[in-house]
Parts: C-alpha cells; structure tokens; sequence
C-alpha cells in the first residue's frame, strides 16, 4: 500500500498570497501522521479533523505513515483554510479523488462531522489563488458569494469533504447536509448618517468638507457634546465612493479581521473608531500565528476617527507615524513579514483640556495641566493634519441652513476631480497629500496673497509648516469653489478655521 | 494468569508461526532484561530482526499498529543494544513490528511490518 496525493491552496502574509502545494504520501509504516512545511498548531491538529471528515464520509483513512508535507516547505503556514486541501490530497493518495488538474485552489475547514466551514480572509485567499494563476476554487457552500466577488476565477461550493470529493471527481455519491452557515453580515453603523442632522457649526461643517475634498487629515477641539463624534461619522457619507479596486481591497481587509463576509462589495468608505484604550496591536495589526490586520489598515480608503485623541497613549499614536508617511503597514513577527495597506484619512477629536470646559470660562484645569494634555498630540502625528478646527457648543435657536450629505458629497467629487486634473502625472490624488515644498515650487502662489500667512509666521502666530498646510486647505477650498486657484479670501479662511486651537 | 497475558502469548506464538513461515529463523522469545522484554528476537538471513508483537480482540479500539508508540520503538532499539552487548551478532539488525488480530470466533489475522521506525 503505497499512495501519492496533491492538492492547491494558498497562504495569506497580510493581503498577499503564495500558492501553497499540500502533498501526501502513504505508504506502509506504523500509524503515524507527519505533518512537515512549518505548519502553526492550527495546521497540526488539521489531522485530527482531515481524518475524521474521511471516515464521515464512509472512507477509512490511510492507517500506515502518513506524510504530509506543505510546500514551499520554509514558508509559515497559519490556518484552518488548508483542512480541505489537505483533505483531498489524503483522498488522492488513497485514489478515491482523480489526480490534481494544477488549476484548482481548495480551501475551507472541515468539521468532524465532514462539513466544511467558512475561514476568515476567504476573500484575499480567493484573491491569491487568482493570483497564483489558478482557475477554479472550490470553497464551503456558504463562502461562495464572497469568493465570486473576485474576478477571473470560477468558484464552486461544497457544503462536505465527500462533496468537494465528488466535485473534484471521485467516484462518491454523497448524501445531501446542511452546509455550515456563515455568520450574518453586521450592518454599518455609519451608513445612513446624514450631514443635514448636524446642526449650527458651519465652521466645522465646512472643515469636514474641506477634509472630504482635499484628503485633508482633520482635528476637531471642542468641549464635549458639542457634536464632534456626530461630525465625525458623517464623513465617509461625503466621501467619493469607493473604486471596485478599493472596495476589494477593503472587503480583503475585513475579511481578514474575521468579519462576516458580505455577499455584495461595499463601496462606502470604512470608518475605523478604536477607543482610546486600544493597544498597539489592536491598532496596527498583529496577533500570534495568523496577522491579522488592526484598526489602522481596516480604515485604508476610508476614515480612521480617534475620539479623545490626547487619552491615546503616545506609543500607539506614534504607531500611526509609518501608515501615515508610506500608506502601508508592516509588522514582524516571529512566524513572518505582513504587510498590510494603511492608507486612511485621520481624523481627531479632542477636549481643549481634560476637563473640556477651556475656551467657556469655567474651565478649572491649571495651564500646566492643559499643555500636557494637549502636547500628547503634538509633534510628528499633528504635523500632518491639515485642518485644526474649534468645534464649539450648540446654542438653542443656532440657525437651520443646512447642507445635506447629498449636496456635500455632490461638491466633494467636483473638487476631488479638479485636483486630480491638476495632479495628473503625480503620484498624488489629492491636495492634502501634497507635500509643501512640491506645492511651493509647482504652484507657487503671488506673494500678496501669502502675505497674511508670512505675517501670521512672523507673529509667532503660526509655524512654517503651519504655512503649508493653510495653503493646501485654500487650494481644497478654491477646488470646492470651483475656481482655478486660490483667493485671498480662501487664504484668510484658511487661517481662521485655525483659530482657537493651541500651537 | 490473567487473560490479557494469555492472549498477549497466542500471538506472540502466531506471530512466531508467521514469521517462520515467511521464512525466518526464531532465536528467542520473551528475552528479558532490567530494561524490559523483546517479544521475538529472530534472524531474517544475514539480519538479525528484533520484534515487537501486538495483539488485539478486534479493531473497534484501534488497530493494533496504532499501539506501538515511538516511545516503545524506542525503548525497542535500547533493548537490541543490550542484547547485542550480550551476545555475538555480526551483520546488520532490523526492528519490525507483528500485529495479531484474534477474534474470538473467526480467522486470526497476522499482519508484518519490516523495518519500523
């Protein structure tokens, strides 16, 4: 008794596959399964399961050495995704499944009763296997409408081992379960949110759609309840929709983090809002055996809101330092490299101290206090963001002119496109991605229209770099206006939506 | 003596029975040292073949197979150096295991594996 088996799959370093070879060999030997390749303990214990789900489906498993190796052999593999295709390969081995076509990825977790069960990432793995130059993949029952969201690859569902078997060939005539369900997709909080229930504050609105247009990094200061959390979660509402190629990207994402799958691609743009107890890891990423991707790299294409900002300790603020500068994120682990996409919009919110009340009069916190709270912020992360808006308290009767989320996201895409004409040729899409001296030297601006800025500098009122970014917020603002470049007007607004906020 | 014990000798004696059909020659049985017991000592040609024997009622518990342990292939080969210490044996040397399932009513079954490890 001598068998050999093969069988695809693949295996995840953050969103990037590699197509994983599991081969099989049985032969005559005491009882021993050796299962080689670098599995994790996950992949380990797959015996237990591949041999149950073999015997379910009325086979006996292979009783002699068993080897099983996972190639390329020096790469980690982390995950239960691989049961099935190591299952089959058994089945090869045994010849119950017709040899390997080269073209079919399998991947799924087997029960012990033999049924497969849905895997977090089946959508980025589905995605690898395309990539791998696979042409079929056969995943459980209740994945297939998140695997067909990846073009160019045919996808066929299995509710059991004996199923997929069948499927794949072999001569089984299985009986017809109950596929495993996968769990019901949670609805988006933020979906319908619209501007128009926001209120007064037409400083702060404007900053929000400023922020929209221009991919502007946004804080918001104001005491609390004065409606900055509700600001915040009406941003992605204004934002462009996403591109299939980024609402993938974002599915993977999720998909990843173990969310439900969605059967349809979302093109609302994610928002992230950790709280500020949130560790580092549940930040940027992380875990042991499998990474997963953190708060920071589900936001890509979307909204990363950190609420109380300044209560976020330093070390995870300063975490969001690499996404920001390079739009991806990387961690290293002992199990491997992953790199995931961090390419979000921030957006922060915070107190003027840890009371809330300074700027109102009642305001009880010594200066010394109020500095340390705020210097918590300061530095490389609000060195990037943009807009620095005061967001105060509503008083009854504050007027009614509103702008829905309609109008505003109808304004944002004409800006959005003014500036991508503008930047065409550049690697950049936005103005607020715009680094200064490239703005300083391709569109210079005449230097009656700086001069309130330069005077601002000289006052002490504003830094260098301050500079920049109020002369990136008025080209957004000129783009929202519709107008080739900007105003003194757009110049003076700028400065003032600046106002009331410390350094 | 106990049942288990008896049956644990029947199938040391059919396997005893197997092996010299398949044509090797028996040089002892239950060979006992401080370290432990070897089933079956026996020469296959030149080779001298150290045997581990395992019977059972039945599979509903498991092949018998499954019983032989790496631990207790190990403790196998610890036993054959003894015994090589003990005795005179110029060429190579083997541990196989027999399995002896023996219902009790119906054909016993002797499986061999050569060169376990």
């Amino acid at each position: 008794m001598s068998g050999f088996g093969r069988a695809a799959c693949v295996a995840l370093q953050g969103l990037a596959g590699v197509g994983v070879q599991i081969e099989v060999h049985a032969s005559s030997g005491l009882p021993r399964v050796h299962i080689v390749g670098l599995p994790d303990r996950a992949v380990q214990q797959a015996q237990h399961r591949t041999w149950s789900a073999i015997a379910r489906a009325g086979l006996t498993p292979p009783h002699g050495k068993t080897v099983i190796n996972l190639t390329p052999a020096s790469l980690p593999k982390a995950g239960t995704h691989f049961d099935l295709a190591m299952g089959v390969a058994v089945l090869r081995a045994m010849r119950v499944v017709p040899p390997d076509d080269g073209e079919t990825a399998l991947l799924g977790e087997l029960g012990l009763d033999g049924r497969l069960r849905p895997v977090a990432g089946t959508l980025p793995l589905a995605r690898a296997a395309a990539e791998a130059g696979m042409t079929r993949v056969v995943v459980p029952t209740a994945s297939v409408d998140e695997a067909s969201l990846v073009a160019g690859i045919r996808v066929l569902g299995a509710p059991s081992l004996a199923h997929a078997a069948a499927l794949l060939g072999a001569d089984l005539d299985p009986e017809p379960v109950e596929p495993v369900p996968a769990a019901a997709p949670v609805p988006r909080a933020h979906a319908d949110l619209d501007l128009a229930d926001v209120v007064g504050n037409r400083d702060a609105v404007e900053a929000l759609e400023i922020a929209a247009a221009g991919s502007h990094h946004l804080l918001m200061v104001g005491p609390p309840g004065a409606g900055k959390t509700m600001l915040a979660m009406r941003l992605p509402g204004i934002l462009p929709a996403l591109t299939e190629q980024e609402a993938l990207e974002v599915a993977s994402l999720r998909s990843l983090a173990g969310e439900p799958p969605p059967s349809t691609l979302d093109v609302l743009p994610p928002f992230e809002h950790p709280h500020h107890s949130a560790t580092a890891v549940s930040l940027v990423g992380g875990g042991s055996g499998t990474i997963r991707p953190g708060a920071a790299a589900r936001a890509t294409h979307g909204v990363l809101f950190l609420d109380e900002a300044p209560e976020f300790p330093r070390t995870v603020l300063d975490m969001l330092r690499q996404p920001l500068e390079s739009g991806t994120i990387t961690i290293h682990r002992a199990a491997g490299v992953a790199t995931f996409p961090a390419r979000f919009q921030l957006l922060l919110a915070a107190n003027p101290c840890p009371c809330g009340l300074f700027g109102s009069g009642e305001c009880t916190c010594p200066p010394q206090q109020r500095r340390r709270y705020f210097s918590r912020l300061s530095g490389p992360l609000l060195d990037r963001v943009d807009l620095q808006v005061r967001v105060d308290r509503v008083l009854p009767g504050a007027d009614g002119a509103r702008r829905s989320s309609a109008e505003a996201a109808a304004r944002v895409a004409e800006a959005r496109a003014r500036a991508e004409r503008r930047l065409e040729g550049t690697e950049w899409r936005a103005m607020g991605h715009v680094p200064g001296p490239w703005l300083r030297r391709n569109l210079p601006l005449g230097r009656e229209l700086l001069l309130p800025l330069e005077q601002a500098v000289e006052r002490g009122a504003l830094t260098m770099r301050g500079l920049d970014r109020a002369v990136r917020v008025a080209w957004t603002m000129a783009d929202l206006d519709g107008v080739d470049a900007p105003s003194r007007t757009h110049i003076g607004r700028a400065l003032a939506l600046r106002k009331g906020i410390p350094a | 003596m106990r049942a288990k014990d008896e049956l644990g000798l029947d199938g040391e004696a059919a396997a005893s029975v197997h092996l010299e059909r398949a044509g090797m020659r028996i040089v002892d049985r239950r060979w006992r040292c401080p370290h432990g017991e070897v089933d079956i000592i026996a020469l296959d040609g030149e080779t001298l073949v150290f045997v581990e024997v395992k019977t059972r009622r039945g599979t509903e518990f498991g092949h018998p197979f499954e019983a032989i342990t790496p631990e207790k292939v190990r403790r196998l080969r610890t036993l054959a150096g003894v015994w090589l210490g003990e005795h005179r044996h110029r060429g190579p040397i083997r541990m196989d295991a027999v399995a002896v399932i023996a219902p009790r009513s119906g054909r016993w079954r002797v499986e061999h594996l050569r060169g376990i490890e």
